[in-house]
């Protein structure tokens, strides 16, 4: 089915499971450990070897020599794969760096060998034993320093968001030369790691030359394309599975170590092996977040509206990367007549940059939202105004087009509304409570809306039970039963009657999970089944299904209700299709919005910030599921709060690795840093998008956060910050004199 | 400082670099002993897991979480880490929950370990487990044994009266409060970030339990 003009009246409008906060069907598996992540698959692979996997001691430079014989001779090895004997080995087309070392290094921790042994301890022991002599090579590792001779390159952050090399609208020099009122200001933000719970993890088995790996990826097309390509064989003898996931965030997006060297591993042992990679190999083996710097320049009359928009941001990454696209959302939200937007990218030798949660907006609006905050002060207008004055609801850029929708403007006021955002004072440093300095910040939430291509098969059973099985992945997302809910819908049955079965290769091929496109674009593809088994039902029982109803079980024409069971009685009925989109997404803008309150409170002897309120309110098209989908805000605005207040991988730039690789050293929120958060769904359904009229949100509620509680921050201090993580050593010399607070 | 050379690292360069360094060094003589040695002797263990009693032999170096995992496929408890970092591995023992992957299975002969298996089923939930299901307490369910584990646990431990870094009064009794329960959970990470819907989904257990 193809998506070409906007979605008219369809059966997801009744909203009679769609919509509904269902409480999550994988949820009893999950409560009791039942439900199994890749590591844990005991029944598909019995008796699997364990693999431990050593990763390289220097960033940069090669491997002068392998000498694996202590290894070899180790209790209970059974292989050791290094690049010496792997054989030739391809490199996965989303990978930057190719994931097994040798006789190059390109970054910390890159795989350089696998130990196979009959137990973990084993394999663990002799991987210890393994000499391996490195010549260490020189490399930048220092964003900093190679940040001026860093040529402009544009990019896409492979997850939806992408950012030009230089565009330009207007005159901006000008513009910004003669306004009024303006801002120069550079932000920086640091590396920052996804630090998903379950770790890289899979088993791997051959049967003579078909390979089957249980994982844990989000997008399971591309890690059976990449991990085909890589070990160079042909795509048809691979299946992945990966029906559990402990989290991605982006981490898990790309073909990773753990599957490559598990499925070596096994071929070199001749049986299946299991791979968990250890929690401090992660951070460098495998990809983060790059750290940016942006330089942003806002022009703006005395009424406060922009004339001149700047946005130049540089990161880094290894050679053939991508640049973090932090500019991005600075195309489309702002109006402003003149406008510069540039990216830079310096050729880095860290480990590989690239998407995480919301790349690019997130980074960006971090940056650009402390701005307009800053802006807003310097005009003496309120912060929330100032964004809705610079509201626009076409491209700033091509003016002839529309936002399909865009409800910025509701999210604000209302959100203010409910924050109570009237009781922040203006002038920074004044509320109090007791040692307490408080402070109340805003910030604007966006991020675009990417449909991608998805498909799903249907079956109605014999006994009635609707089967869906597609490839989609459940990260976390709720993909398991806002599926079953569009199934339980186009149906017509309960939520009881539908079987939803994930992330496997063998069924059809579908979005997959990341850039917030997973729900929307995965149930569309399960729509367009959907309409197809419903004609098949139809046709079964001699009905016509442009006139047929499916409700409570029964398929309802004319008057008469046939029970839907009947069609499948001399066997089941199975439909199989594709949603594909045409070009709605060029001629209107798709995106999200929201809008984020946050107060905080900071401790007026020790500077430490915690925040004490949390608000989001978001425009998003149809909520499929009000529960899940607050889940993935509060989520979101958890791991804003980590990037406003601690996230930072340390870079060493004399040795070029990120230093606290560990969950000790990285730090995320925890319980105690969290308070009750609320969230706010306008009510939408934009069908320019899809049949489900929904778009995504579990990035949205990441972006804009880290401002929010940066200026909040500020309000209750007067210290501005504009380099994150706001640790306390980067305002604790300059907050109010605790003697005058006292006094006052 | 200026390095281009493994071979022409200064002390200092060596000392910073060291965890850079561990494998190229990995060749002290103990180890090259222990590689040329015997498989390391079993050790005889029992444990009574979930109300089960299991006799095991085991390489001394296996922790409890593998144990679990790997030895009796109980793999509802998870590892996050492996580093007494992350709470995955939460377990209760004898009473009082720990950190699974902490400790060895030898050290624990004869103890009474219960595991998120031990709590409940899908078919007949815990009163803790059916209520992380209806305030969403979870998203990918990593954490989510642990989360729970660790919240039985501290319901517990407040019942007892043992205190916390955030109990402003020991001589009155303790309360499940927001800050109570916030403060003992966080030893559990959650990059899902469902703390909100924890603290509800406990409030609430904690609240029937009163
Ligand atoms: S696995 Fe034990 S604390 Fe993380
Ligand atoms: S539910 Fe994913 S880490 Fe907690």
């Amino acid at each position: 089915m193809k998506f070409d003009t906007p979605a008219g009246p369809n059966p997801i409008d009744r909203m009679k499971v769609v919509g509904q906060p269902h409480d999550r069907v994988d949820g009893p598996l999950k409560v009791t450990g039942t439900a199994p992540y890749a590591y844990e698959r005991h029944a598909v692979a019995p008796g699997a070897l364990y693999g431990f996997i050593l990763g390289a001691a220097i960033a940069k430079g090669r491997i002068a020599a392998i000498d694996t014989r202590r290894a070899d001779a180790a209790p209970g090895v059974k292989a050791v794969v290094s690049y010496l004997n792997a054989g030739p080995l391809g490199k996965g087309g989303k990978n930057t760096a190719k994931l097994l070392a040798g006789p190059e290094v390109d970054h910390y921790h890159q795989a350089v060998a696998i130990v196979v042994a009959d137990t973990f301890e084993q394999a663990r022991a002799a991987a210890r034993l393994i000499d391996v002599d490195y010549v260490r090579g020189s490399g930048a590792f220092d964003l900093a320093a190679a940040a001026p001779t860093a040529p402009l390159t544009g990019g896409s952050s492979k997850e939806g968001s992408a950012a030009p090399k230089l565009d330009r609208v207007g005159d901006f020099e000008s513009a910004f030369a003669a306004a009024p009122v303006t801002l120069d200001a550079t932000y920086t933000t640091p590396d920052e790691a996804h630090a998903m719970m379950e770790p890289f993890a899979t088993i791997a088995a051959w049967d003579g030359d078909r390979l089957t790996v249980w994982t844990s990826n989000q997008m399971i097309n591309w890690a059976h394309e990449d991990l085909a390509k890589t070990l160079g064989f042909a795509p048809d003898k691979l299946r992945v599975d990966s029906p559990f996931i402990g989290g991605g965030f982006g981490g898990k997006l790309f073909l990773r170590a753990d599957a490559v060297m598990a499925a070596l591993g096994a071929k070199a042992a001749g049986r299946p092996v299991k791979v968990a990679m250890t929690r401090p190999m992660m951070f460098n083996n495998a990809t983060h977040r790059p750290a940016t710097i942006q330089r942003i320049r806002l022009g703006a009359e005395r009424s406060g509206k922009l004339t001149a928009i700047a946005h130049e941001a540089t990161s880094g990454d290894l050679p053939g990367g991508s640049p973090e696209t932090a500019t991005s959302q600075t195309k489309l939200l702002y109006a402003a007549p003149n406008r510069l937007i540039g990216q830079r990218l310096a050729v880095l030798d860290l480990p590989e940059g690239n998407a995480m949660r919301a790349p690019g907006e997130a980074s960006g609006l971090m940056a650009l939202e402390i701005a307009m905050d800053e802006m807003a002060e310097k005009l003496g207008l309120d912060p929330v105004e100032f964004r809705i004055v610079n509201d626009t609801q076409v491209d700033p850029e091509k003016p002839g087009r529309q936002f399909s929708q865009r409800q910025l403007v509701r999210c604000l006021r209302e959100g203010a509304e409910r924050f109570g955002w009237r009781a922040r004072d203006a002038q920074p440093g004044r509320r109090r409570d007791g040692d307490t300095l408080i402070g109340l910040g805003v910030a604007t939430a966006f991020r675009n809306n990417i449909n991608m291509k998805s498909g799903a098969r249907v079956r109605l059973g014999g006994d009635g039970v609707v089967t869906v099985e597609t490839d989609m992945t459940d990260i976390g997302t709720g993909s398991y039963t806002v599926i079953a809910q569009t199934a339980a819908e186009m149906m017509g049955v309960g939520l009881d009657r539908v079987v939803v079965r994930l992330g496997d290769s063998d069924f059809p091929t579908s979005s997959g999970s990341g850039g917030q496109w997973g729900g929307n674009s995965s149930t569309s593809g399960v729509y367009a089944a959907c309409v197809k088994l419903r004609e098949a039902v139809a046709q079964r029982l001699g009905l016509d299904p442009a006139a047929c109803d499916f409700a409570d079980g029964e398929v309802r024409s004319g008057g008469r209700g046939v029970a839907l069971t009947s069609a499948a009685r001399d066997g089941e009925l199975v439909a199989d299709d594709t949603m594909t989109y045409g070009t709605l997404g060029k001629q209107y803008q798709q995106s999200t919005f929201g809008a984020h309150f946050v107060e905080v409170g900071v401790d007026a002897y020790t500077g430490e910030i915690r925040v004490r309120r949390m608000l989001a309110v978001c425009a998003a098209g149809r909520i499929l599921n009000p529960k899940t989908a607050r889940s993935q805000v509060i989520g979101a605005m958890t791991m804003g709060v980590g990037g406003a207040l601690m996230e930072e991988l340390v870079v060493d730039t004399r040795f070029g690795f990120f230093v606290n690789h560990d969950l000790a050293g990285y730090e995320v929120p925890v319980h105690a840093d969290i308070p009750h958060q609320e969230v706010v769904f306008l009510d939408e359904a934009d069908d320019k998008v899809s049949p489900m009229k929904a778009k995504g949100v579990g990035e949205l509620g990441l972006c804009g956060v880290g401002a929010a509680v940066a200026n909040a921050a500020y309000n209750a201090t007067g210290v501005r910050i504009r380099d994150y993580p706001l640790t306390l050593d980067k305002h604790l010399d300059r907050l109010p004199e605790v003697g005058a607070m006292r006094r006052a | 400082m200026e390095c281009t050379d493994g071979l022409h690292l200064s002390r200092r360069g060596v000392l910073a670099g060291g965890v850079a360094s561990v494998a190229v060094a990995a060749a002290p003589a103990a180890e090259a002993r222990l590689a040329s040695a015997a498989p390391p002797a079993m050790m005889p263990v029992s444990l009574e897991v979930n109300g089960r009693h299991h006799d095991l032999r085991l390489d001394p170096r296996t922790t409890l979480l593998d144990t679990l995992r790997d030895h009796l496929q109980l793999t509802g408890t998870k590892k996050g880490c492996d580093h007494g970092q992350c709470g995955a591995c939460t377990v209760i023992v004898n009473g009082h929950r720990i950190n699974s992957c902490l400790s060895l299975a030898v050290q624990h002969d004869r103890d009474r370990i219960t595991t998120i298996e031990g709590l409940g089923t899908p078919d007949r939930l815990h009163p803790m487990q059916a209520a992380f299901v209806r305030h969403d307490g979870f998203q990918c369910g990593y954490c989510t044994p642990g989360q729970i584990c660790s919240a039985v646990a501290v319901l517990d431990e407040i019942k007892a009266g043992i205190p916390s870094h955030v109990s402003h009064d020991l001589a009155t009794p303790m309360r499940p409060t927001n800050t109570e329960l916030r403060e003992r959970m966080s030893g559990n990470i959650c990059r899902c970030g469902a703390y909100s819907n924890i603290a509800e989904a406990i409030t609430e257990v904690a609240g029937a339990a009163a």
